[in-house]
C-alpha cells in the first residue's frame, strides 16, 4: 500500500482492502502529503474518467461532489424512514379492532352493592352499583390522602381533581351510585378484585395495588386512579360505553 | 476467515471444493485443530451444551410449529391436540417446554463461569457484550414462546411484562398499544408472538456465529486467567475437546432427559392448563423460574418506572462489567477477595429468584429491597474498589507452569473447578 493512505493502513488488519472509499476519505481529509499522486492514481484506478475521486480543490471549498454526497445521504435517509414507517405502523391497532368502539349494557338487573364486569375493547370494564356506606367512605377521603390527585375520567377535562363526585361522573351528569371503571391495574395491567383490600374497593393481587371504593390508587405500586372511559346513560337503565 | 488455504488435501475432491470455498479448511482452523488452553475444566463445555440446545429448541419448535394454530380461540386447544393426539407430540412438546428451561440453566452456568474467571476482561469485552445479548434475546423468545399455549400465565405474564413499557413517559401508552395491536392483549398479540418467536431463534443463531468469531479472536480464556504464551500451553479442540464436550453433553442430557421423561411440568405452572380468561387475573402470577430474580428486582421498587428501569438495568449493568471491574487478574483463583464476593452474589442472585416466587408483601418486599440494593452494589461500587485495594495471589507463569505445579494455587483443580472437573481434567494435561 501507498505511503499516501497511512491513516486507513490499518483497515488491512482487519481484512479490509483498501478499497474506493480509502480513497474517498482521504480526498475529505485535510492532509495533503507527498504521496498524494499516488493515492490519484490508485483513484483513477476505480473511477476512471469519471473524475469525480478527487474534485476537491486544494482550497477545501465545498465541491460539487461534497453536494453530491450530502444531497445523496439526505434522500437516502428519507427514503429509508419513509419505508420503515409502514412496517411499523401495520402493527398498530388495525381498523377492525378500532371499530369495536362503543357497546351498550342493561344494568337494570344489578342490585344496589352489585357488580358486573363487562368487555370493551377487549379490557374488563367494572360497572358498580354502589351502597350508600361506599360512597360516605369516598366522599369522606380528604384530597391530600391521594397520591394520584387526578379524577381520571375521560368525561371530564384532564386537570379535574379525583372527587368522589367526578369519579362517578358519566358524560354530562354525576350518578354516585353508579361507578364504571375500566377493570384494569394502572401498575401492570392485572385485573383487580373487588370489594377487598385496606380500603373497601379493590386489590390487585398481582403486586399488591389497594384502591378505594372510589377506584382511587390509596397503596401499592400502581402510579394512576383506576381509569373512567367515556360512557353515558341512554336512559336509567342503559348505559353506552365508549 | 478467508484468503487461500494452507491445508493441503489429498482428496482430489475435497481439494477442489476448498480452494474454491475454504470451508473445509475453515472448519479445520476453527473447530477440529482450534489451539485451545489445556487446562479447560467443565465449566467450559456449556458453550457447546448451549449450541446444542438451540438445535434442539429448533427442531422440536418447527415440529411443534407443523400443529400449532396461533388464533386465540384455538391456541390452547391445539397445544392440548399436540399433547394427546399428535404422534409423540407429548414429547416434542415437553421436549421443548423443558428445553427452554435447560437451555437458561446452562447459560445462567456459562455467564457464572465468566463472571468467576473473569472472560469479560480485555481483550474479551466484546465477546462478552455480544454473549449479553444473546442473553436478552434468549429472553425474549422465551417470553414470546410461553405466551403461545395461550393458558392463563401466558395471557397475564404477556399483560404484565408488555405493560413494563407503559411506564415510559409521554410515549409509553401508544407503545404498549403498538406492542399488542389492539387496547389489550389479544388475537393480534398472539399472532406476532408466534411470528417473532418463530424467528428469533434464527436471529440468535447469527449472533451465536458472531459470538463464536470474536472468541475465536483472542482464543479462550482459562482458569488461570493468564495469557496463552506458547503452543505448550494449548492442545488442539478436537479429540481433547470435542470428547471432553460431548461427556458434558450426556451428562447434561440425561438430567434433561429424567425432567422430559418424568417431571415434564415439574418446572412449569398449572395454571397455564387453565385456558386465559382476560376477565379473571390469577391469585398469584409468577413468571418461568428463570425470570424470577429479575421479576423480584421489578417489584421490590416502589414506583413503577424505578420498577421497570431497575429491572432492565440489571442486566445492563452487565455490558458495562469489563470497565467496572478494575482488576487486573483475570481469574477469581488468584483473587481471594473476590471470590468472596462472587460467591455472595451467587446467593444473592438465588435468594431474589426466591423472593421473586413469592408474593410482594411485607419482609419479602423488604428481602428483595434489600437483595436488589446488594445486586447493584456489587458491580457498581464493590468491583471497582476491589480493583484497587485487593492483594491478589502470584500468577503462575504460564499454563503449563500452573498445570505442572502441585501445591501452588490456579489451575483446573482450583475454585470453582469442582471435582468431576478436576478428575477427568487430568487426562488431556498430562498428555498434552
Ligand atoms: C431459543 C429457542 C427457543 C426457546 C427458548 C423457546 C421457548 C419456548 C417456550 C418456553 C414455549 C412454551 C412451552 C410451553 O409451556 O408449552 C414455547 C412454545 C412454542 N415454541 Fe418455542 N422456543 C424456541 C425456539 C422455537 C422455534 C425455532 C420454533 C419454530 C420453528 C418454536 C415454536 C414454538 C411453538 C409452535 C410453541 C407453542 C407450542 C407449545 O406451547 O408447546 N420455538 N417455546
Ligand atoms: S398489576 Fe396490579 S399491582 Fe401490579
Amino acid at each position: 500500500m501507498q505511503k499516501g493512505c497511512d491513516p486507513a493502513g490499518g483497515a488491512g488488519r482487519f481484512g479490509l482492502s483498501p478499497g474506493p472509499f480509502v480513497a474517498k476519505n482521504k480526498a475529505f481529509s485535510r492532509k495533503r502529503s507527498g504521496a498524494e499522486g499516488a493515492e490519484r492514481a490508485f483513484a483513477d484506478q476505480y473511477f476512471g474518467d469519471l473524475d469525480v475521486a478527487h474534485a476537491h480543490t486544494d482550497t477545501e471549498e465545498p465541491t460539487r461532489r461534497d453536494f453530491l454526497y450530502i444531497a445523496t445521504g439526505a434522500v437516502t435517509a428519507v427514503g429509508v424512514g419513509a419505508a420503515i414507517w409502514p412496517f411499523i405502523d401495520q402493527m398498530n391497532p388495525d381498523a377492525s379492532v378500532q371499530a369495536l368502539a362503543s357497546i351498550e349494557v342493561d344494568i337494570s338487573a344489578i342490585e344496589v352493592g352489585q357488580s358486573l364486569t363487562v368487555m370493551w375493547r377487549g379490557k374488563p370494564v367494572f360497572i358498580r352499583h354502589r351502597t350508600e356506606a361506599e360512597i360516605a367512605e369516598a366522599e369522606a377521603v380528604p384530597m391530600s390522602d391521594l397520591p394520584d390527585p387526578l379524577a381520571r375520567n375521560a368525561n371530564l377535562p384532564e386537570s379535574d381533581p379525583a372527587t368522589d363526585t367526578n369519579r362517578a361522573h358519566a358524560q354530562g351528569e354525576a350518578k354516585p351510585e353508579w361507578l364504571l371503571m375500566i377493570g384494569v391495574c394502572t401498575h401492570l395491567g392485572c385485573v383487580p378484585i373487588g370489594e377487598s383490600g385496606e380500603y373497601d374497593g379493590w386489590f390487585c393481587p398481582c403486586h399488591g395495588s389497594h384502591y378505594d371504593t372510589a377506584g382511587r390508587i390509596r397503596k401499592g405500586p400502581a402510579p394512576r386512579n383506576l381509569d373512567i372511559p367515556e360512557y353515558e346513560f341512554v336512559s336509567d337503565t342503559l348505559v353506552r360505553v365508549g | 476467515m478467508s484468503g487461500q488455504s494452507t491445508y493441503h488435501f489429498k482428496n482430489p475432491a475435497v481439494r477442489w471444493l476448498d480452494s474454491r470455498l475454504p470451508i473445509i479448511s475453515a472448519m479445520k482452523v476453527n473447530a477440529l485443530d482450534f489451539p485451545t488452553p489445556k487446562n479447560l475444566n467443565y465449566f467450559w463445555t456449556f458453550g457447546g451444551i448451549l449450541t446444542l440446545f438451540l438445535g434442539i429448541q429448533i427442531v422440536t419448535g418447527l415440529v411443534l410449529a407443523m400443529h400449532y394454530t396461533a388464533h386465540v380461540d384455538q391456541a390452547f386447544n391445539s397445544v392440548e391436540e399436540i399433547m394427546r393426539d399428535v404422534n409423540y407430540g407429548w414429547l416434542m412438546r415437553y421436549m421443548h417446554a423443558n428445553g427452554a428451561s435447560f437451555f437458561f440453566i446452562a447459560v445462567y452456568i456459562h455467564i457464572f463461569r465468566g463472571l468467576y474467571y473473569g472472560s469479560y476482561k480485555a481483550p474479551r469485552e466484546l465477546l462478552w457484550m455480544i454473549g449479553v445479548v444473546i442473553l436478552l434475546i434468549m429472553m425474549a423468545t422465551a417470553f414470546m414462546g410461553y405466551v403461545l399455549p395461550w393458558g392463563q400465565m401466558s395471557f397475564w405474564g404477556a399483560t404484565v411484562i408488555t405493560n413494563l413499557f407503559s411506564a415510559i413517559p409521554l410515549v409509553g401508552e401508544p407503545i404498549v398499544q403498538w406492542l399488542w395491536g389492539g387496547f389489550a392483549v389479544g388475537n393480534p398479540t398472539l399472532n406476532r408472538f408466534y411470528a417473532l418467536h418463530f424467528l428469533l431463534p434464527f436471529v440468535l443463531a447469527a449472533v451465536v456465529f458472531l459470538h463464536i468469531w470474536a472468541l475465536h479472536v483472542p482464543g479462550n480464556n482459562n482458569p488461570t486467567g493468564v495469557e496463552v504464551k506458547s503452543n505448550k500451553d494449548t492442545v488442539p479442540f478436537h479429540p481433547y475437546y470435542t470428547v471432553k464436550d460431548f461427556l458434558a453433553v450426556i451428562v447434561f442430557l440425561i438430567v434433561y432427559a429424567a425432567f422430559v421423561f418424568y417431571l415434564p411440568n415439574y418446572l412449569g405452572h398449572t395454571d397455564n392448563y387453565i385456558p386465559a380468561d382476560p376477565l379473571v387475573t390469577p391469585a398469584h402470577i409468577v413468571p418461568e423460574w428463570y425470570f424470577l430474580p429479575f421479576y423480584a428486582i421489578l417489584r421490590a421498587i416502589p414506583d413503577k418506572l424505578g420498577g421497570v428501569i431497575a429491572m432492565f438495568a440489571s442486566i445492563g449493568i452487565l455490558f458495562l462489567l469489563p470497565w467496572l471491574d478494575t482488576s487486573k487478574v483475570r481469574s477469581a483463583a488468584f483473587r481471594p477477595l473476590y471470590r468472596q464476593f462472587f460467591w455472595i452474589l451467587v446467593l444473592v442472585c438465588f435468594g431474589l429468584g426466591y423472593l421473586g416466587s413469592q408474593p410482594a408483601e411485607g419482609g419479602y418486599v423488604i428481602a428483595s429491597q434489600i437483595l436488589t440494593a446488594y445486586y447493584f452494589l456489587h458491580f457498581l461500587v464493590i468491583l471497582p474498589l476491589l480493583g484497587l485495594f485487593e492483594k491478589t495471589k502470584p500468577l503462575p507463569g504460564s499454563i503449563s507452569e500452573s498445570v505442572l505445579s502441585k501445591d501452588k494455587g490456579g489451575g483446573p483443580t482450583d475454585g470453582g473447578g469442582g471435582t468431576v472437573a478436576a478428575a477427568a481434567a487430568s487426562a488431556p494435561e498430562k498428555r498434552g
